[in-house]
């Protein structure tokens, strides 16, 4: 019936697995976790007054709280059980995603993160909009931010449907469906302060859980990641510690790189967690916790990978799921039995949910707070209609991602994921960093900036190998790269800063000077 | 007198940041340059266990931290205390 489900195990294989079957311990605390973090969202409903608890969290959280929160909206599923099924079949190729993965954090903290929490209220429009003309930078920042949330979370959806349909016996689209249900409750509710401690649950979880099962694995290598390491390059030859096919053509490599390391800094869900703290020096403290946590995590997807390289073995792994998406779980299955895949299971299904959650609550803060209240309503709007509102869109959202994720079954989850840091690094970041370093930066030139580098990556995504050779069936592909961020970022930055220099905002350098003192010193 | 020191503590903090990112920038498109045009040496085997290209991913990673660990050293001490004196300064006037 579909890709995902085509995979299955053949009746044949020779693998004893339980996954696929109703797991009971797995039922149990999926449902522990559900029931917590309604309590949560209960809780949180009750703080939930105004925009700015429903937004910003009332601006309360501490910086080690929002050190987790980050971590939990960055680690989706896509890096836990994708980087971990990477590492187990390919060996050395699945580690380059484990660090361009955190290299995108120091950028946040060196450009993004002060700034942001000092210009804006609850968008990375409020910062680009500070002294350009409202409506055309909110209306092209929106559409950048949607195409960004969207592609997200259609990675997600897709993620979370498959992975219970294999864990839980589940039916895709009830899958689907449970997962929009129960994260609408957490927005629509709890708004940001319920969204957030779901991040920190859910964090808490999935490095506890990656943590044990690395350490179950070294155990069994007497503490001694090496010996590990040389037992995989012993079984599977040296070349599992050396590059390998999926960095055939350099560019494809360096594309790539560009698109995590810029995109970080351009993801509207993370950037939004910043106005959640007090101040800038909370803001800065934030990311230097979230990267220590997400480097430890990507460091522990060295010792899962090779682990259950080693312990399960690729075949095994391939023969559950083509794309080896199921490796961490058939390692926790193999170290601990039926329960410890139980728990793996629920802390994945965890990690997605609360990573729809912090979609969501962005996508629909770009609709209400930067369409409809500020170039609808031009600023116009009390408390309440605005509240309104943003839950209207929550719920508008919600249903989209439901059917997005019921349209898009079978996609390939971890390029998904790639092709909406390639829209955040093109549409978003250079309009970013244009509008906060650059006094002659015009309107016209951050909106073609935004506008063009949205358009031009998702053109360029649509005439590329994948799309035309391995979805359409075409012969060849008329843009070589499978992910156009190596031309993209480039020519958004251009096409910024030529259309600035081609046109005048007398308004726009006329306020660089409040704005930049704004920019370090904060608000008075 | 507070809009000169004001001047000089922005274009220090650009220096820095600037800086930083351009080294995080070398530190991680080297690995991957490295990756894609010099396979044999990201191969070489160092130890039992241990390639050159596993130490360096896992050399990314540590680098990325020491790289935050400075910015946010320089920030909390000298970055801060420059703010407040202006902040001082805004508020005597």
């Amino acid at each position: 019936m579909t890709i995902l489900q085509a995979t299955q195990a053949p009746p044949g294989a020779a693998v004893t697995t339980r996954i696929g079957e109703p797991n009971a311990v797995a039922m149990v605390f999926f449902f522990a976790f559900i029931a917590v973090t309604l309590g949560i969202t209960y809780w949180a409903a009750r703080r939930t007054r105004t925009t700015e608890d429903f937004y910003a969290a009332a601006r309360s959280i501490t910086p080690g709280q929002n050190g987790f929160a980050l971590a939990g909206d960055y680690m989706s599923a896509a890096s836990f059980l994708g980087i971990a099924g990477l590492v187990s079949t390919t060996g050395f190729d699945g580690l380059i995603y484990s660090t361009g993965w955190l290299v995108g954090w120091p950028v946040v903290l060196f450009l993004i993160a002060e700034p942001l929490r000092n210009l804006g209220k609850y968008t990375f429009a409020d910062v680009v909009a500070a002294r350009l003309r409202q409506t055309p930078v909110r209306v092209a920042a929106a559409l950048g931010t949607l195409a960004t949330v969207s592609l997200y979370l259609i990675a997600q959806m897709v993620g979370a449907g498959g992975l219970i349909r294999l864990m839980f016996g589940l039916s895709y689209e009830t899958a689907i469906v449970i997962v929009g249900a129960a994260m609408l409750a957490y927005v629509l509710f709890g708004g940001m302060i319920a969204t957030t401690w779901v991040q920190i649950v859910k964090a808490g979880l999935l490095l506890g859980g990656a943590a044990l099962l690395a350490l179950m694995v070294l155990a069994r290598f007497g503490m001694n990641p090496l010996a590990l390491f040389a037992a995989a390059a012993d079984r599977y030859g040296a070349g599992v510690l050396a590059p390998g096919k999926l960095v055939a053509a350099p560019l494809d490599a360096i594309s790539l790189g560009m698109a995590l390391m810029f995109g970080t800094a351009g993801l509207p869900h993370i950037l939004m967690r910043f106005y959640t703290v007090p101040d800038a020096r909370a803001a800065r403290t934030s990311v230097f916790y979230a990267t220590g946590l997400i480097g430890v995590f990507y460091l522990m997807t060295f010792v899962l990978g090779f682990g259950a390289m080693v312990l399960v073995g690729p075949e095994t792994i391939k023969a559950i799921d083509k794309g080896g998406n199921m490796a961490a779980p058939l390692l926790a299955e193999v170290l601990g039995g039926t329960p410890f895949l139980g728990f793996i299971a629920a802390v994945a299904f965890a990690t997605i949910l609360a990573v729809v959650a912090g979609l969501t609550l962005s996508g629909a803060a770009a609709l209400s707070h930067d369409l409809w209240v500020n170039v609808v309503r031009h600023g116009e709007a009390d408390s309440r209609e605005q509240l309104r509102v943003a839950r209207f869109a929550t719920v508008a959202l919600g249903v989209v991602a439901v059917l997005l994720g019921i349209l898009f079954k079978g996609q390939n989850v971890a390029y998904m994921v790639s092709l909406a840091f390639a829209i955040a690094a093109s549409g978003n970041f250079p309009a970013l960093v244009l509008s906060i370093f650059w006094r002659r930066c015009t309107t016209e030139g951050i909106v073609s900036s935004m506008v063009l580098g949205t358009l031009s990556t998702l053109v360029l995504i649509w005439l590329s190998p994948t799309i035309q050779v391995d979805i359409l069936k075409h012969t060849g592909a008329w843009f070589p790269l499978k992910n156009p961020a190596l031309v993209t970022i480039p020519l958004s930055f251009a096409v910024g800063v030529l259309v600035s220099l081609a046109t005048r905002d007398a308004a726009a350098a006329e306020r660089f000077a409040a704005v930049e003192r704004r920019m370090h010193v904060g608000e008075a | 007198m507070s809009e000169h020191r004001f001047r000089s503590l922005a274009e220090t903090r650009w220096r820095i940041a600037v800086s930083l990112t351009a080294l995080m920038v070398a530190i991680y498109f080297g690995f991957i340059l490295l990756i894609a045009y010099d396979k044999p040496l990201m191969g070489r085997l160092l130890t039992r266990g241990l390639s050159v290209g596993v130490l360096l991913g896992a050399l990314v990673i540590v680098l990325s931290w020491v790289l935050t660990w400075v910015y946010v050293r320089w920030a909390n001490t000298h970055y801060d205390a420059g703010l407040e004196q202006l902040r001082r300064g805004e508020d005597a006037r």
